[in-house]
């Protein structure tokens, strides 16, 4: 048995699970339902439940960071040695790990109760568009109720891959199979954005996410063979625990301008998170993704992908900030974090707090805070970074299940009134708090966390670690940050005055009903994390609180690194931290609470007009984008590709070739086939036809003839032999 | 005494004789008949040089050599006879010129 725990073993076993999962429901299972969901559940149970052992165990190391958990098998030969591939778990591995074993499980269990499972199924459902609900007759009269999902084991088959590719990104000990893991999501976010591929809307985001997110891989990929090519190894602790490689790559220059290889690398591995973390300019795929299910954004936005992102610039900080220490000037690949990340933040704010759909506001949110963790990264504040993406991943999956529950109890209430109207806008919503309480309470606690509401919930401390760290680096980061801090502040607590306080402003939000406890249990489980996740990171320097802490997660985390993190506490961003938190709340909620009808103008839209306008349409970036690149694309693919080169020249070709065949086989015909091979064999059949018929004038068939032939015969050779021989 | 170019030049009539008749009677009774004067015209060339090269001496080839002549030609007038009397039971006909069935 102790063997069987061994962490090595699990650690193999983590990833191995949920795929396995995914490959029994794939090919068996997936007429059952229960049989593939159970499946599905025991895959996450499992990893989740190895995760936790293989945590336990790795926390009992001593100086983990600098003796990993490891183990190793020979993948491949490169020349005269092995590329191997390995697991390990270090601390970052230790803090990814588990929110991702965490929310994954809890987003698994939330599925079933999400896509209806029990419920009857719906006479007008059809696979690739989501449930349209069913007609049940209850004690004489029938009403609509929800209906269950008609593609639900394909689903969870997808999730479970999901699953698995996020498991096998974390515990990889190498950049290569982080990549694979991080394309395998890549897929995997194509094909669940796409679940509902009857929906025209839902195919054109699975493939914008896709493309968008390639962008940045194709620059990731290059960063990789890069590194490859200089280093010969992709493992981790080769290369980032080296001094001797870190310094050869800082020292050596590449041949992009100015740029060290170490710069140079890094600049290309983070071109893979602005794409997978959807940091500007690659940020326009995540808010269409929420054409997915629910759970699905959840899955890529909490949980999982956009976590990808930051977690492998986090695990390449030695790489990005190499030749770095706190208080010099920032190297390349972190003065470009830092800015991207910063105006991401305050970017995707603005945006935020214009948006009506409550799956978009989240998005936008998510965006925004990923460009937190970045700039953090950026600015070298590396455990306030792991720590802001350890406590987002919990607070966001909250917050997108909880908007995933009221989307349902209003879809509910839309059904048994017959409301025909949009059940994601917020401005149909309100006084959700009375109807759905249990959503309420947990969507707050995770909106209280979003918006860093002081010292008791987890976001809180991520977000005051940030910005101590910022003020001590760079000013222009810290007013940033705390300006887009102060922006989510705002509108998270629109976002709650809207769905959940006043009064209902459609039919369908006064009839909504709490959703089913499958979906509610996950909740209240997050909810917990988005409140005490945080109490592991409070600051030693923190005034009161500070001394019960022993800062255990800045240590923890701290140890990856080869010199002391930038971290520095005063009072300033303290009290900053405390007044956009708050600040920003109240205002939201000022401004918002008198928001009576659906139809009016938004109150925000009244102060500014058309810039309200420009933010809401999200400043035109995919205008921008449709006009300068997909417009041209099209036209280029339509004008050039298809009516000129593959029409006109390719065609040409094809068919010049085509006719110049034709004409030598014509003249091949009628050249020499026809006189020369057939003249021949037509010639020597009737040749020997011909002297056949002259021959058998000679088979008179008389033999008086024939002896008189002979006699003749024999008369010329008496002639012939004596004038010979006489 | 007779010179031999007398016989000689008999046994040539006689086998010119032979000949003609083979080669033109229709009846083939009468195409028969041509082949023994052939046949005969041999056993006189056969007789004659034997009298002028071992007369009086008691080599008897040629006289044999006649004699074997003889028993072919009867044998061969046997065997012939019979086979017009079958094609003349089948087609009623003793004519060569109606004998053409491997005409080609």
């Amino acid at each position: 048995m102790a063997e069987l725990l061994a962490p090595e073993l699990l650690l193999w076993l983590i990833p191995a699970l949920p795929f396995a999962a995914f490959v029994v429901i794939a090919i068996f299972t997936f007429r059952s339902r229960k049989l593939s969901h159970s499946i599905a559940l025991v895959g996450a149970g499992f990893s989740f439940t190895a995760s936790m052992l293989v945590i336990l165990k790795a926390l009992q190391v001593p100086e983990l960071a600098k003796n990993p958990i490891a183990s190793q098998i020979k993948w491949f030969p490169t020349g005269d040695s092995w590329f191997l591939l390995g697991v390990q778990i270090d601390p970052l591995t230790v803090v990814t790990l588990a929110f991702v074993a965490v929310t994954i499980l809890m987003i698994f269990i939330y599925s079933v109760g999400y896509h209806n499972f029990g419920a009857p199924e719906g006479r007008n459902d059809i696979a690739g568009l989501p449930p349209k609900g069913a007609e049940v007759s209850h004690e004489g009269h029938t009403h609509r109720v929800p209906s269950v999902e008609p593609m639900y084991a394909r689903f969870f088959a997808l999730i479970s891959l999901f699953a698995f590719a996020m498991y096998l990104l974390v515990v990889s000990d190498n950049l290569l199979g982080l990549y694979i893991g991080w394309e395998i999501m890549g897929l995997c976010s194509y094909l669940l954005i796409g679940f509902w591929y009857g929906r025209e809307s839902a195919r054109k985001a699975a493939i914008k996410a896709f493309i968008t997110t390639r962008i940045g891989d194709v620059f990731m990929l290059l960063g990789l063979a890069a590194l490859y090519a200089l280093t010969g190894t992709l493992n981790y602790q080769q290369i980032l625990s080296n001094q001797i490689v870190l310094n050869t790559l800082v020292t050596s220059a590449s041949p992009i301008g100015g740029l060290s290889w170490a710069g140079l690398i890094g600049l290309l591995l983070f071109a893979g998170t602005i794409g997978k973390s959807a940091q500007f300019p690659l940020h326009v795929w995540l808010p269409d993704a929420m054409e997915g299910p629910t759970p699905v954004s959840a899955m890529i936005h909490a949980a999982t992908m956009v976590s990808a992102g930051v977690y492998l610039v986090a695990r390449f900080f030695p790489l990005i900030s190499a030749g770095w220490t706190p208080g010099q000037p920032l190297t390349t690949p972190m003065l470009v974090m830092a800015a991207v990340g910063a105006f991401t933040a305050i970017f995707a704010a603005t945006i935020a707090a214009t948006q009506n759909d409550i799956k978009r506001v989240l998005a936008y949110s998510t965006i925004s805070q990923l460009g937190y963790m970045v700039a953090a990264l950026g600015i070298g504040a590396y455990s306030a970074a792991v720590f802001h993406l350890f406590t987002h991943a919990f607070f966001k999956a909250l917050l997108f299940l909880g908007s995933g529950s009221v989307i349902h109890g209003m879809e509910h209430g839309a059904m048994h009134t017959g409301d025909e109207i949009d059940t994601q806008n917020m401005r149909n919503m309100g006084g959700l708090g009375k109807k759905m309480p249990l959503t309420f309470a947990t969507f707050l606690a995770g909106g209280l966390a979003l918006s860093g509401f002081p010292l008791i919930t987890a976001g809180f401390w991520s977000k005051d670690a940030i910005l101590s760290g910022a003020f001590t680096q760079s000013t222009i980061v810290f007013i940033t940050l705390a300006l887009a801090a102060l922006l989510t502040a705002f509108y998270t607590a629109r976002q709650i005055t809207l769905v959940f306080l006043g009064n209902a402003r459609s039919k369908a939000a006064g009839d909504a009903v709490e959703s089913r406890p499958a979906m509610t249990i996950p909740l209240a489980i997050l909810a917990v994390f988005a409140i005490a996740a945080g109490w592991i990171g409070i600051p030693k320097s923190f005034p009161l609180l500070g001394r019960m802490s022993s800062d255990w997660f800045a240590e923890f985390t701290g140890s990856m690194l080869s010199f002391k993190a930038v971290e520095g506490h005063s009072m300033i961003p303290l009290i900053t931290s405390l007044t956009v938190a708050l600040g920003g709340l109240l205002l939201g909620w000022l401004v918002y609470r008198r928001v009576k009808q659906a139809e009016a103008v938004d109150p925000m839209e009244k102060a500014l007009g058309g810039g309200f306008r420009i933010i809401q349409k999200k400043y035109l970036v995919d205008e921008f984008y449709d006009l300068i690149f997909i417009r041209p694309s099209l036209w280029f693919a339509d004008v050039f590709v298809a009516k000129w080169m593959d029409q006109v020249v390719i065609d040409g070709i094809i068919n010049g070739i085509g006719r110049l065949g034709l004409f030598v086989g014509s003249a091949l015909r009628n050249g020499f086939d026809a006189p020369v091979i057939n003249g021949a064999a037509d010639g020597i059949a009737s040749g020997t036809r011909g002297a056949g018929g002259l021959l058998r004038k000679l088979q008179t068939g008389r033999v008086q003839q024939y002896l008189a032939g002979a006699v003749g015969g024999l008369v010329v050779l008496v002639i012939v032999l004596y004038s010979i021989f006489k | 005494m007779i010179p031999l170019s007398w016989y000689l030049i008999l046994a040539a009539v006689v086998m010119f004789i032979g000949l003609y008749g083979v080669l033109t009677r229709k009846n083939l009774i009468g195409a028969l008949m041509g082949i023994e004067l052939m046949l005969n015209s041999v056993n006189i060339n056969l007789v004659a040089f034997w009298r002028y090269l071992h007369a009086g001496k008691p080599e008897m080839d040629g006289l044999v050599f006649v004699a074997m002549v003889f028993v072919v030609a009867a044998a061969e007038t046997a065997v012939g006879l019979a086979l017009i009397i079958s094609a003349y039971r089948r087609r009623k006909s003793v004519d060569a010129n109606d004998m053409d069935l491997l005409k080609g």
